[in-house]
């Protein structure tokens, strides 16, 4: 039953791709959402069924390579974390679909097909990716999720400023990728297998630098897929796409696959501890990074776009030090309410027609009332107010990293309180204040219609009370989530974290709440009446730029491989190698015309030529032995 | 039976076609043979009877030399591929015409027949007839039907193969001399005895005239102006079948005729041939000549297929067996779009070209999974041979593998690029009244495709013809 699940988005994608010229767009509609429907459906009764105890036996559907050296199936495994991610993937999923239908309505019928076929293949990439029973279906899916990122952040092809953005998050995901599947082969060369329950039952076999190494490579991957610093800058820039696909893509899912590798591997991370330190050092450094860009963005998508970031580094930093549970707690959490924010962002700049700059945006609150309140509940549960989600799924990776390493407490709740902060500026500068468009946006101002307000509404109350899963106990709750994944998450940190004790619990909760509230009130009281619209000076223009990390990168990177790039092809291969080439050619003309002079005619020379050649056969009959001794040796 | 009428169909129908007057004639003639060939491919390739598969006759009895051809694994998919080709070729540029179509189709069917001779021989002195066989063929076609510049690029190139040729041949009187039994019998050639020095020597000669083939950084500069200039039926033909003659005599003679020479000058082959992987990666995205840029990919990616050869890994060697069907296959359908924007357009230059998506839906569609499997993306055919050569790579020497896999993200680069300048973005002046590719060309794309996409998701029969090459391989410790 489980081929199911991915099956149907696959079907979806076919009947959209194939017959797009000739379907009506009620009817795309209704295949691209119905397929996710359908596989949610499928999902939660898988979903039910592990929960009820019946974990599937992994099972080859085909021998995908089997060779030798090795072998790998085409086999699927569903369990506790594959589950979760499977309810995420389909449910957020045929929710963003239901969205696009009224989004991208505008759309000519071809392309609107093409677009769902695009969404359909993503999610059965996806599926494929968490469903995977080994690394090497993982990496499938995860090359396939990035192929359908280039085709969606590409997807309004005549813009070539969106097609350098495709093809940069392309390119970027790939050097990613190349650390994935060094870290791919490092286990095949050194276990023979790829099958997680084999690896993990065999990573005794393994010597420490083997499980550094592979958990770096490995991780190097995610880096590109989660946009961890250095290979984040694809990510704000894939905002190119239609919003529901930043909403799915680029919020919700695909960024997320990192974060499911290093859970899925997480008995590897367990036994290397300079891996587990870099994972956290890179997350929390991400988490920062991108929140100070955030902070100076007026592009709403971008905002968002750094949020998204700055909260895959929060779950890094959980995988890091230990909290595996509440980095995927977080995963889910960030699943709503970013998915949330990401359409009520969609449903505003469909409200005043394209227009994404927050600058020209304000006091939105009484024209669209759905989004609004929808927006709102979006951003208090990022900036972690109890008893919004996200406040449950951040407290716990931030006592986890207190337990491991007060430092980390610290910068991450220096990070929540720029979150809320960035949010809130984002909040009040759109929704808050008066309408600083054009008199004619003015006019059109409008609610959204219902396939756009339905979706925020159920993610909107889902963001409220998606954190209830997993009360900790200190609070009095029984971390259903926690014992659901207890089967295949390591829990050590669950003991450290304990053992702060309940007091201490409740002070790092009541200041990192004292710190995010305090930037709330901040941020509203600074920027309700008098929004940020100059362009930013000094300092802020840093930020404003975020930091030049592209134009740095050019300078030191791509800008140098094209110039060494062009010197390759017009120096060293045209005059070069090929210029050597053509002159052996020459030579050989040139000597042949020289030496047919030799044959002049004139008995002097041939007399000259007569005693030089026997002087040099004399010399060889001397030296014959040393001669003959030379051919010898080259025979 | 089978092994013997896989040559003579070729020759027969190759002959006849030499003296086909009309056009039409001639290409409709043509399909077919090529098409019964390819029948006789696949029941070969089905098939697993011995007395079908091998064919033995005296020929220069004094020599030693017998006319002895065989299909095992290797060449069972590598006569695949060349049978494969021709119809391919032939579908897609059916409706370009020639002067002398007929003598055309001829010498193409001539060329195939040279080279699944190569594929088949099991007589080192028969390989080199067939060798030479298929150049013949090939320098009519380049210097008849080819473009401006073909007289001169002609001249290269057939100074380069024919200087390869000789050291090639050298190489062989000289092994043949050192056999027991004084025969160019393949097995005889495995158990020749040479001194070490002598095998190094004799490696050499044979590998430059290999190199030269496949072609190998620094003896790559033929290739680029050959595959340019060349009428494009036949660029595909040689990009996609020709060059494999070189890979695949590595595999065949080189390798197991000269085990430890392999091992010795394995390292500094290998650190050239990564050199060249990444050398033609970055001079391919600088192309501005879609044909240019086709030529640097297939260098970077023979490349990677010399590299893994001399790895001396299992592994990397089936990735090369089945990269060298897979290459074949994908480079043919990045020709047949180029030769689609040619015809359609009339220039390959990215920079005159734009938008050609807005009014070629279809062949763009078509382009970006060919350009997929450029990229070796999963679940296309590359994906399996990329993952198996760098896995021996990688055993071989981790470094090496991550400096090697650079080419991967470089590939993504230009092919992106190709795809994006070709087809994304506004229409310019010359795309805005392109029309869509025609029937024939679409429908030699998605047999392309199809073979693309099945052997990309269940690639385990090929893989199991290159089972049977194990015991060669692994010769070399």
């Amino acid at each position: 039953m489980v081929y199911l699940v991915p099956l149907f988005p696959l079907i979806g994608f076919l009947v959209n791709g194939i017959f797009r010229n000739s379907l009506s767009k009620t009817f795309t509609g209704l295949i691209g959402s119905g397929v996710i429907l359908a596989s949610f459906i499928v999902s939660l009764v898988l979903f039910l069924n592990v929960k009820s105890g019946g974990v599937l036996p992994v099972e080859p559907l085909f021998q995908f390579i089997n060779i030798p050296a090795f072998k790998i199936d085409f086999a699927f495994q569903v369990d506790q974390l594959s589950c979760l991610f499977l309810l995420i993937i389909t449910g957020v999923g045929f929710l963003i679909h239901v969205y696009s239908t009224s989004y991208m309505h505008e759309e000519e019928p071809g392309h609107f097909a093409r677009y769902f076929s695009y969404l359909n293949l993503f999610v059965f990439s996806m599926l494929l990716l968490v469903l995977g029973a080994n690394y090497v279906i993982m990496f499938i899916g995860w090359e396939g999720v990035g192929l359908c990122s280039y085709l969606l952040i590409g997807y309004w092809f005549k813009n070539d400023s969106y097609n350098y953005a495709a093809k940069k998050a392309f390119v970027m995901n790939r050097i990613g990728d190349l650390g994935f599947l060094l870290g791919i082969f490092w286990l095949l060369a050194k276990l023979g297998t790829a099958n997680y329950n084999d690896v993990f039952s065999d990573v005794s076999q393994l010597s420490p630098t083997d499980i550094t190494g592979i958990t770096v490579l490995l991780f190097i991957g995610a880096m590109g897929k989660s946009a961890q610093i250095p290979l984040y800058t694809w990510l704000p820039d894939a905002m190119a796409g239609p919003t529901p696909v930043s909403a799915l893509i680029h919020a919700a899912t695909m960024v997320t696959a990192g974060i499911y590798m290093v859970a899925r591997s997480n008995v590897l991370y367990s036994a290397s501890a300079v891996a587990g330190n870099l994972v956290a050092i890179v997350g929390i450094a991400t988490a920062l990074f991108s929140a100070t860009i955030a902070i100076k963005q007026n592009d709403i998508k971008k905002v968002l776009a750094y949020s998204t970031v700055s909260q895959l580094g929060y779950m890094f930093l959980g995988l890091g030090v230990g909290a595996y549970t509440g980095a995927v707690f977080h995963v889910m959490t960030h699943a709503f309410f970013k998915a949330l924010l990401f359409l009520g962002a969609g449903s505003v700049i469909h409200a005043i027609h394209n227009q994404q700059d927050i600058r020209y945006m304000g006091g939105l609150k009484k024209y669209l009332p759905v989004t609004h309140i929808t927006f709102l509940a979006g951003c208090i549960a990022i900036s972690g107010i109890p008893p919004f989600s996200g406040f449950f799924s951040k407290d716990e990776i931030l006592a986890a990293a207190y337990a491991k390493n007060p430092v980390y407490w610290v910068l991450g709740v220096i990070g929540a309180g720029m979150t809320a902060f960035y949010m809130f500026r984002l909040y009040a500068t759109t929704f808050l204040g008066t309408f600083r468009g054009t008199e004619e946006q003015k006019h059109h101002l409008h609610e959204s219609p219902i396939a756009i307000t339905t979706p925020l509404l159920v993610l909107g109350i889902l963001s409220v009370i998606g954190g209830f899963v997993n009360v900790p106990e200190v609070l009095g709750g029984e971390q259903q989530l926690h014992h659901f994944l207890a089967p295949v998450l390591k829990t050590e940190n669950a003991e450290a974290v304990h053992e702060l004790g309940s007091s201490k619990e409740f002070m790092l909760m009541a200041i990192s709440i004292g710190v995010a509230a305090l930037a709330i009130l901040i941020a509203l009281s600074k920027y309700t009446k008098k929004p940020e619209l100059d362009e930013p000076a000094g300092f802020g223009k840093v930020l404003a730029n975020k930091w030049y990390i592209d134009e740095i990168y050019d300078a030191l990177v791509v800008n140098p491989l094209a110039y060494l790039g062009s010197f390759f092809k017009n120096v060293i291969d045209k005059s070069g190698i090929d210029g050597f080439v053509n002159g052996v050619g020459t030579f050989i003309q040139y000597s042949s015309r020289r030496l047919r002079l030799v044959q002049n005619g004139k008995v002097g020379t041939y007399i000259l030529y007569m005693v030089f050649s026997i002087a040099i056969l004399w010399a060889v009959l001397w030296n014959q032995a040393d001669i003959i001794k030379f051919f010898q040796k080259i025979f | 039976m089978i092994a013997l009428s896989l040559i003579l169909v070729p020759v027969i129908g190759g002959l006849i076609a030499l003296f086909i007057r009309n056009e039409n004639t001639a290409k409709v003639f043509s399909l077919l043979v090529s098409c019964i060939t390819l029948v006789l491919a696949i029941t070969g390739v089905c098939s697993n009877q011995t007395a079908q598969l091998h064919y033995d006759a005296a020929w220069m009895p004094d020599l030693g030399s017998r006319i002895t051809l065989g299909l095992d694994g290797l060449s069972k998919i590598l006569s695949l591929l060349t049978a494969l080709s021709l119809p391919i070729i032939i579908t897609a540029t059916y409706k370009n015409s020639y002067s002398n179509t007929g003598k055309f189709y001829g010498l193409m069917f001539l060329c195939q027949a040279g080279m699944l001779g190569v594929f088949l021989s099991m007589d080192a002195l028969l390989f080199y007839f067939f060798w030479e066989l298929a150049l013949i063929p090939a320098y009519f076609l380049c210097s008849i039907w080819g473009g401006e510049k073909r007289i001169q690029v002609t001249f290269k190139f057939f100074i380069y193969t024919f200087v390869g040729s000789l050291l090639m041949l050298i190489a062989i009187l000289f092994v043949y001399f050192k056999t027991a039994d004084h025969s160019f019998a393949l097995q005889s050639f495995y158990h020749a005895k040479l001194s070490a020095s002598q095998e190094n020597w004799m490696f050499w000669l044979f590998f430059i005239a290999l190199a030269i083939k496949m072609p190998v950084f620094p003896l790559h500069t033929w290739q680029p102006d050959t595959y340019e200039q060349s009428p494009t039926a036949f660029t595909m033909m040689l990009s996609g079948v020709m060059v494999k003659m070189g890979v695949f005599a590595v595999i065949r003679w080189l390798l197991p005729v000269f085990p430890h020479a392999s091992q010795t000058n394995g390292s500094f082959i290998i650190i050239l041939a990564v050199i060249g992987m990444l050398y033609a990666s970055l001079i391919a995205i600088q192309q501005d000549d879609l044909k240019r840029l086709i030529a640097y990919s297939s260098i970077a990616h023979i490349g990677l297929m010399c590299a893994a050869l001399f790895t001396g890994q299992q592994a990397g060697t089936q990735g090369v067996i089945i990269q060298m069907f897979n290459h074949g296959i994908n480079i043919i359908g990045l020709w047949i779009v180029a030769d689609a924007i040619e015809k359609n357009m009339g220039t390959r230059k990215f920079s005159e070209l734009g938008g050609l998506a807005q009014r070629a839906p279809t062949l763009a569609i078509l382009l970006v999974v060919m350009g997929l499997a450029n990229v070796a993306l999963p679940l296309t055919n590359a994906f399996i041979g990329e993952f198996l050569m760098f896995n021996g790579l990688f055993r071989y020497n981790p470094v090496i593998a991550g400096i090697a896999g650079i080419s991967i993200i470089l590939a993504a680069v230009y092919t992106l690029n190709m795809i994006q300048k070709i087809f994304y973005g506004n229409t310019v002046a010359l795309t805005e009244t392109a029309h869509d590719s025609s029937f024939n060309v679409n429908a030699a794309l998605v047999i392309l495709v199809i073979i693309v996409v099945v052997f990309g998701v269940y690639p385990q029969p090929i893989l199991n013809l290159t089972q049977g090459t194990e015991m060669v391989i692994t010769k070399i410790p």
